[in-house]
């Protein structure tokens, strides 16, 4: 070949753009296809699960359902007002628990401790495993340490909070961690090159830097622990209860607990309320993910 | 570079002269540099440890008051990690060590007694890349009076750092805006300001224009010219015409491999006027580097 057939050769080979072989093409159709059918079948379970209780419980919901008390007689009259009211509270408890308790050791880890000190090593170990742990493992905690045993406070609503918040600290101590440790360095140089302590940087740029992360990470994680039955069953909630709980120390229900209960009984007017009280859960729950998700788009920062 | 021929049959110096003969005319807003004033700080035998590494060593200088001090060098010879002692930002790696002294009004800053804190409420910092706060653009200048308890009024305190910094005119009609909304010039100029709002004596500028666009960095240029009335400014520049126009004094590091040591060690070759290091230097390294023959 001539010097000028070479050149003719590589100026074809980079004009002209070759199509995309029939191969490939089919193969990123099937590839796509997979995909979509993966997340069609996880919609379809989540399909069919609202749709089997919201047949069955749609009916049910009613006002008089949401303030009567439980009745195991007669399942027309039985309603949930002690099991949203028990459920709030133990929410409220495991919020004034968990935010302080969370974030004051995200902020320990991420801004005061040595990572090459055997001891924060270990305690990051164990938050992730943690956050791994079975809830049941929570409950039997509960039973052995608060109800029981040292703390002996019984089957009460501080005891169900307290158990509560031990389940979803590990989570919300990760959450805010990340959080935290997406406030880019560069503001907290800023901070302290303007004669900052740590602390005050940590105070006046950090957390309100992360607070939304926070926000967000805490919600999502008591969501979590709303629909909790098996650690509240082990530590004594109650069931059908005819009354709110009257403070800390009172005995309490709370929503799956009565689902639950529901659920196991033979009567088959007893398994529809059951349903009914899956939707308000559901309603209580999807309503606390979006203001996490309202969060997020209105406040998070933005570096 | 079009006098490629020419730098055979001239001395470098002289081609060195003519390149930077125009940065170095003097500046309308400035006096002439007079002779030799007051030491800010008294640099002696510090050298810098990451670990057991030692990233810079050797560094003796006397860097003047109320001047513009300039440090020069290829990336890695430890200018920044340099000017970073000099407000104890070192102090933020675990892994760092500092050795030798840093005298500062007679006050050596690494003695046990010194509170970095205090250090840096004296002497402040201009960053690579502007870091404004997510807040408004008062809140950024009122952050650092506050933290350390500065007493008066406020707003006049962020009007006053404001037309320091040479924004004030630019930004009085939107002081509770996002400083996030500000072009990269504005935010520069609104984190000296910030600086500036708690009356350091020294601002240390770590690369200040890098990531600004000329115009911007003409402007800031001009507002170091005007600040070093009043203030010492230390300035880490990659760009040597900026440092040939703006600095009265000039520091060129290099990094080289020390005998015995097996990792580059960053140290200063030459510490001089700004028109002698570019038009005259007595070593052939910064010669060779200011004419970019190297670097």
């Amino acid at each position: 070949m001539t010097g000028a057939q070479i050149a003719a050769a590589a100026r074809r080979q980079t004009t002209v753009i070759p199509r995309a072989s029939r191969g490939d093409t089919w193969a990123g159709r099937l590839f796509q296809a997979l995909m979509f059918a993966a997340i069609g079948l996880a919609f379809l379970g989540l399909g069919a699960i609202i749709y089997d209780f919201a047949r069955d419980g749609a009916a049910v919901v009613t006002w008089e359902f949401i303030t009567r008390f439980p009745s195991r007689v007669v399942p027309d009259r039985a309603g949930i007002q002690s099991a949203i009211v028990g459920t709030v509270y133990l929410m409220l408890i495991c919020a004034v628990l968990v935010i302080p308790l969370g974030v004051m050791t995200a902020v320990y880890l991420e801004e005061y401790a040595d990572a090459n000190r055997w001891y924060n090593r270990l305690i990051e170990v164990n938050i992730q495993n943690l956050a791994g742990v079975p809830s049941v493992v929570y409950g039997i905690l509960g039973l052995a340490f608060i109800v029981r045993g040292p703390l002996g406070m019984g089957p009460v609503l501080l005891a169900g909070g307290i158990t509560l918040t031990l389940l979803v600290l590990p989570v919300v101590i990760i959450v805010a961690r990340e959080a935290i440790r997406a406030v880019p360095s560069s503001i907290r140089e800023g901070s302290l090159a303007l004669g900052a302590t740590h602390w005050q940087t940590i105070w006046k740029q950090v957390l309100p830097g992360s607070i939304a992360g926070i926000a967000t990470g805490v919600i999502l994680a008591l969501s979590r622990a709303i629909g909790e039955t098996a650690p509240l069953l082990v530590v004594g909630a109650g069931v059908s209860l005819r009354f709110n709980p009257e403070g800390l120390d009172s005995s309490f229900t709370a929503l799956p607990i009565q689902i639950f209960a529901w659920t196991q009984d033979p009567n088959q007017a007893f398994v529809a309320r059951a349903a009914g009280a899956i939707c308000v859960l559901m309603v209580i729950l999807l309503a606390m993910n979006s203001v996490a998700i309202w969060l997020r788009n209105r406040y998070e920062q933005k570096w | 570079m079009p006098d490629d021929v020419t730098e055979e049959t001239i001395q470098p110096e002289q081609a060195a002269a003519r390149r930077f003969a125009p940065a170095l005319a003097p500046h309308p807003a400035t006096a002439p540099v007079e002779a030799p004033s007051e030491s800010i700080f008294d640099v002696r035998d510090v050298a810098v440890f990451y670990g057991e590494h030692r990233a810079v060593t050797d560094i003796t200088l006397a860097l003047r008051q109320r001047h513009i001090t300039a440090l020069i060098g290829p990336s890695g010879c430890g200018k920044s990690t340099f000017i970073r002692c000099l407000n104890r930002m070192n102090d933020l790696i675990p892994s760092a060590r500092v050795e030798g002294e840093v005298v500062y009004h007679d006050q050596n800053l690494y003695d046990e007694k010194i509170d970095p804190v205090q250090v840096r409420k004296r002497i402040g910092m201009v960053f690579q890349k502007p870091n404004p706060f997510p807040k408004s653009i008062y809140d950024n200048i009122a952050f650092g009076p506050r933290v350390v308890g500065m007493k008066g009024d406020m707003d006049e305190i962020v009007e006053s750092a404001l037309r320091r910094g040479a924004l004030w005119d630019d930004v009085k009609d939107r002081l509770k805006d996002n400083a996030f909304g500000l072009s990269g010039g504005q935010q520069q100029r609104l984190c000296i300001a910030r600086a500036l709002a708690t009356d350091p004596d020294v601002l240390l500028m770590d690369e200040p224009c890098s990531a600004l666009d000329p115009i911007s960095t003409g402007r800031i240029e001009d507002l170091m010219m005007e600040l070093k009335a009043n203030y010492s400014i230390v300035i880490v520049t990659h760009n040597m015409q900026q440092a040939a126009r703006v600095s009265d004094m000039t520091a060129f590091f290099t990094v080289e491999l020390d005998a015995g040591e097996k990792h580059r060690t960053g140290r200063v070759v030459e510490y001089a006027p700004t028109d002698k290091i570019f038009t005259n230097p007595d070593d052939k390294r910064t010669e060779d580097y200011v004419t970019g023959k190297v670097g």
